[in-house]
């Protein structure tokens, strides 16, 4: 058997992101480089100003949305788990079941399988396709939530809670705060399979990319703008960028009542720093069971850990019997989620 | 439990009192008996059991949790029982999770080396929410902003009664507090309790306003000092004696010495004081007594409490409060004549030629170091609540002093998306530097057109942001009114003050020209 390179010597992080050599591409890199993949269209990860720019349709769609001009000069969209030789180095994009078009990167080089996880999660999502398992040599996770506190509850549940406090208070505009691409859409979506019929109310800054996903066939039922109603949506429920929370701009309300949804909502000091009445722990991101079961399923015999909780979730793998080191990555957001 | 756990989870969270009445009140009339009784007792006295909480999760921390995840996690939440809540590992999950009423039956049964396995066996079976609203109930005091008036208030809305009604019968009553559910669902007549001394509401008074002195007729009103202490209601009876708070909690076991003399057969209304050598001592004395379950004998000595009654609700057993101010009165000096207890003495009643003189006697007052006067109508029998035209508190004037703002914080429910609590300070001088003190912080005595104001100069003078606070260019000065100044070793000016609000908003004067903190300091004095 040949002696195989180490990974470091073909994929390694340099001062714009994690750069793969014999490709010549940066993946998700912060900083505006030639040649990138990218695997979704959050801000923190779909950066502007990239050259040739390789990512899934959907995400090629929200980047020029978000970005415009400034998504690329090339966009090269490539599908689900087709191959594609990039100079030395095979490369397919799999589902990562994080939102709309996310994709794990998987990089094949002289024999050896690197993937790139990106964000992704196992929950069912009804907005997105679900995550897919790749068995790899090296596997490069995110850990977000990457500590044993962090057990996202059925998200059933969640949407039970928001529903309930309908009832409880039907006087109080329901206003919940949402990141506005994926978890938006999602949590829309989650309301209708629990039977939720009413308009939900959208904030402006939610428009373009719950239209993109109305345009691509989800439904969603009605999703009317806040601006085009000049009622108070007493017991309605209306969704909001979290900054908009207990803004001005949420006193055109009667009494808002502040939800959040995310899986930051868990920890008690969090709801009570935001000012949330409401919070609702559904997240985009595994949590600490799903990390260490998908660690596990990749049977990966060299873990990454990009950004987050590295420190625990190293420490975790380690005594897997897994080699586990923390990659210091920069531009990662794990407040955003 | 997952009734109550969700009660728990949404009170923290709710700040509005409206809020947390609606939430009270439906769990009160959904969830069945006996476990909505032990979930008022958490929420009001506590429970009739004691559970070593913190030896526990020590105990079986070691054994479930790796302990270097238990510090990084730790260190992320903030709380310990929470962490361990959140960090349980699932391992029954969808089993029957314990009722309040099992775990209240299993914990009072079990000897001292149960208690780890119960816990354990319960954690299992719940899930995160369940896990810390278990925590918080063996805790005790589950701390969840809620008073216990408010709780009994929501059990009273719930069925339609008074909470005056529940205050009333409260302290003869004991978890699960059965038979107060079975009167309040009319199965069953109302508990009599005529064996125990019990809590009777009292009766409140109104600031005074300008127009209502106008129409005064002297003639009609006795005069007192207003005293600078608690209310305090003293029941005794049948050898067992109470000491109850204006809002119904039982406060006694603070006040040994009180409970050992107050031995009588009468319910009596009056001020809890400091008194040393016959002279009252500040307020800040009586605190060092206060909010406390026991106290020790160098404390009783170094603070010694008494009790100056004004009024009698019940002497012998006989209820005076339908009398007038003046006939209780009569009696209560008589009782006090024959039956008085050491440790108290009488409000005295004051007399006036006229209502300039009262007025000047008024004016007075903050120089002799009194809070202010009474006026008690002498024909008014004693009414529960706070009733119209009957008591009047008369405070002194408010000192003011003239502040900058500092900080500005979001307030909460209606106010939730105003910069509403400011935070203000003065002037103090070191080595020849100027700079801003943090004295004080207010948020009321401006009008809603003045709120929106203040929130926009927030905005627009914001310097940084601490979550939901904001610091701003020190330019805003706020005249604050406030009733006195103590000195605070837990604040870094030394100070302390005592009932500020915002009495102006000064646009027109600069920050530069604002008092210094050895002004406010000169106060501490003067309030004596």
């Amino acid at each position: 058997m040949p002696v195989q390179p180490p990974f470091e010597s073909w994929l390694r992080p340099d001062g714009s992101g994690l750069y793969c050599v014999p490709g010549d591409f940066h993946i998700d890199p912060h900083a505006a480089v030639p040649r990138a993949v990218i695997t979704h269209g959050h801000s923190d990860h779909a950066r502007p100003g990239h050259g040739a720019v390789l990512a899934t349709a959907d995400t090629l769609e929200i980047m020029k949305l978000r970005l415009g001009q400034g998504a690329g000069d090339s966009l090269q969209p490539l599908d689900y788990g087709e191959a594609l030789k990039v100079r030395d180095v095979t490369v397919r994009l799999v589902p990562a079941g994080h939102i709309l078009g996310s994709a794990q990167v998987v990089i094949e080089y002289q024999g050896q399988r690197a993937v790139i996880s990106g964000d992704y999660k196992r929950h069912a999502d009804p907005t997105c396709e679900a995550y897919e398992l790749v068995p790899c040599d090296l596997f490069i996770t995110e850990a977000t939530f990457g500590l044993p506190i962090y057990r996202h509850e059925p998200d059933t549940g969640e949407v039970a809670k928001l529903i309930a406090s309908l009832k409880d208070f039907p006087e109080r505009t329901h206003q919940v705060g949402v990141y506005g691409l994926g978890k938006c859409q999602r949590l829309i979506a989650l309301l209708r399979q629990a039977g939720f019929d009413r308009p939900v109310y959208l904030h402006g800054a939610l428009r373009s990319m719950t239209d993109y996903y109305l345009a691509r066939g989800f439904a969603l039922g009605p999703v009317p703008s806040v601006s085009d109603t000049k009622e108070k949506l007493a017991g309605e429920i209306v969704l909001s960028p979290p900054s908009a929370l207990g803004d001005r701009w949420s006193r055109r309300f009667a009494d808002p009542l502040a939800g959040f949804a995310s899986g930051w909502m868990r920890i008690r000091g969090r709801v009570r720093q935001r000012g949330v009445e409401l919070p609702l722990i559904i997240s985009d991101h595994c949590d600490w069971p799903e990390l260490l079961q998908t660690i596990a399923e990749t049977g990966a015999r060299e873990v990454w850990v990009t950004h987050g909780r590295e420190d625990a979730l190293v420490h975790e793998v380690s005594k897997m019997g897994v080699k586990a080191r923390a990659l210091a990555l920069v531009g990662r957001e794990d407040e955003a989620e | 439990m997952k009734a109550f756990a969700t009660l728990l989870d949404r009170l923290t969270y709710t700040p509005s009192r409206n809020g947390k009445l609606t939430l009270m009140r439906n769990y009160f009339r959904a969830t069945p008996d006996p476990d909505r009784g032990f979930a008022l007792a958490a929420l009001t006295d506590g429970l009739p059991i004691s559970f070593p909480l913190r030896r526990v999760l020590a105990d079986i921390g070691e054994s479930r949790f790796d302990p270097e995840l238990f510090r990084l996690s730790r260190h992320d939440v903030g709380d310990t029982a929470e962490t361990v809540a959140l960090i349980w590992p699932v391992t029954q999950a969808g089993a029957d999770a314990p009722r309040l009423s099992d775990v209240v039956a299993a914990v009072s049964a079990a000897g001292r080396g149960g208690h780890a396995a119960l816990l354990t066996q319960w954690l299992d079976r719940l899930d995160a929410t369940g896990r810390w609203a278990l925590l918080k109930f063996l805790s005790g005091a589950p701390r969840v902003g809620v008073s216990a008036r408010l709780a009994k208030q929501a059990v009273a809305d719930a069925f339609g009664q008074g909470v005056d009604d529940i205050e009333e019968l409260w302290h003869g009553l004991a978890p699960p507090y059965l038979q107060l559910f079975d009167w309040l669902e009319q199965k069953s007549e109302r508990p009599s309790m005529s064996a125990t001394p019990i809590f009777r509401p009292l009766m409140l008074a109104h600031a005074l306003e300008d127009a209502e002195w106008a129409g005064l007729d002297l003639q009609d009103f006795a005069a007192e000092w207003k005293w600078d202490g608690i209310r305090i209601q003293a029941a005794a009876k049948g050898g067992v004696t109470r000491l109850f708070s204006r809002t119904g909690d039982d406060i006694g076991g603070a006040f040994p010495e009180l409970l050992d003399h107050f031995k009588f057969d009468a319910i009596l209304d009056g001020e809890l004081l400091v008194v040393r050598d016959g002279a009252v001592a500040p307020f800040a004395d009586l605190q060092q007594r206060l909010n406390r379950k026991s106290v020790t004998r160098a404390m009783m000595v170094k603070y010694p409490v008494h009790v100056r009654f004004y009024d009698a609700l019940e002497i012998g057993g006989e209820d005076l409060r339908g009398l007038s101010f003046t006939d209780r009165r009569k009696r209560l000096e008589a009782w006090h004549q024959e039956f008085g207890p050491p440790h108290s003495d009488l409000s005295a009643v004051l007399s006036f030629d006229s209502k300039d003189a009262l007025k000047l006697r008024w004016e007075a007052t903050r120089e002799e170091g009194i809070e202010g006067l009474m006026l008690k109508r002498r024909d008014s029998p004693y009414l529960a609540g706070r009733p119209k035209g009957h008591w009047y508190k008369w405070k002194r004037a408010a000192l003011t002093a003239d502040c900058v703002m500092l900080y500005a914080q979001k307030g909460a429910g209606k106010r939730s998306s105003f910069y509403s609590d400011y935070t203000f300070g003065a002037w103090a001088e070191k080595d020849g530097v100027r700079t801003l003190v943090p004295v004080g912080k207010a948020y009321s005595g401006f009008t809603d057109d003045e709120l929106a104001q203040l929130d926009r100069f927030v905005r627009q003078n914001t310097i940084e942001r601490f979550g939901p606070v904001r610091s701003v260019t020190p330019k805003l000065v706020l005249e604050v009114a406030f009733d006195a100044v103590q000195e605070s070793a837990r604040h870094k000016s030394g100070i302390a003050m005592r009932f500020p609000r915002v009495s102006r908003i000064r646009w027109d004067k600069p920050a530069a020209e604002a008092d210094t903190l050895e002004t406010l300091k000169a106060l501490i004095s003067a309030a004596r």
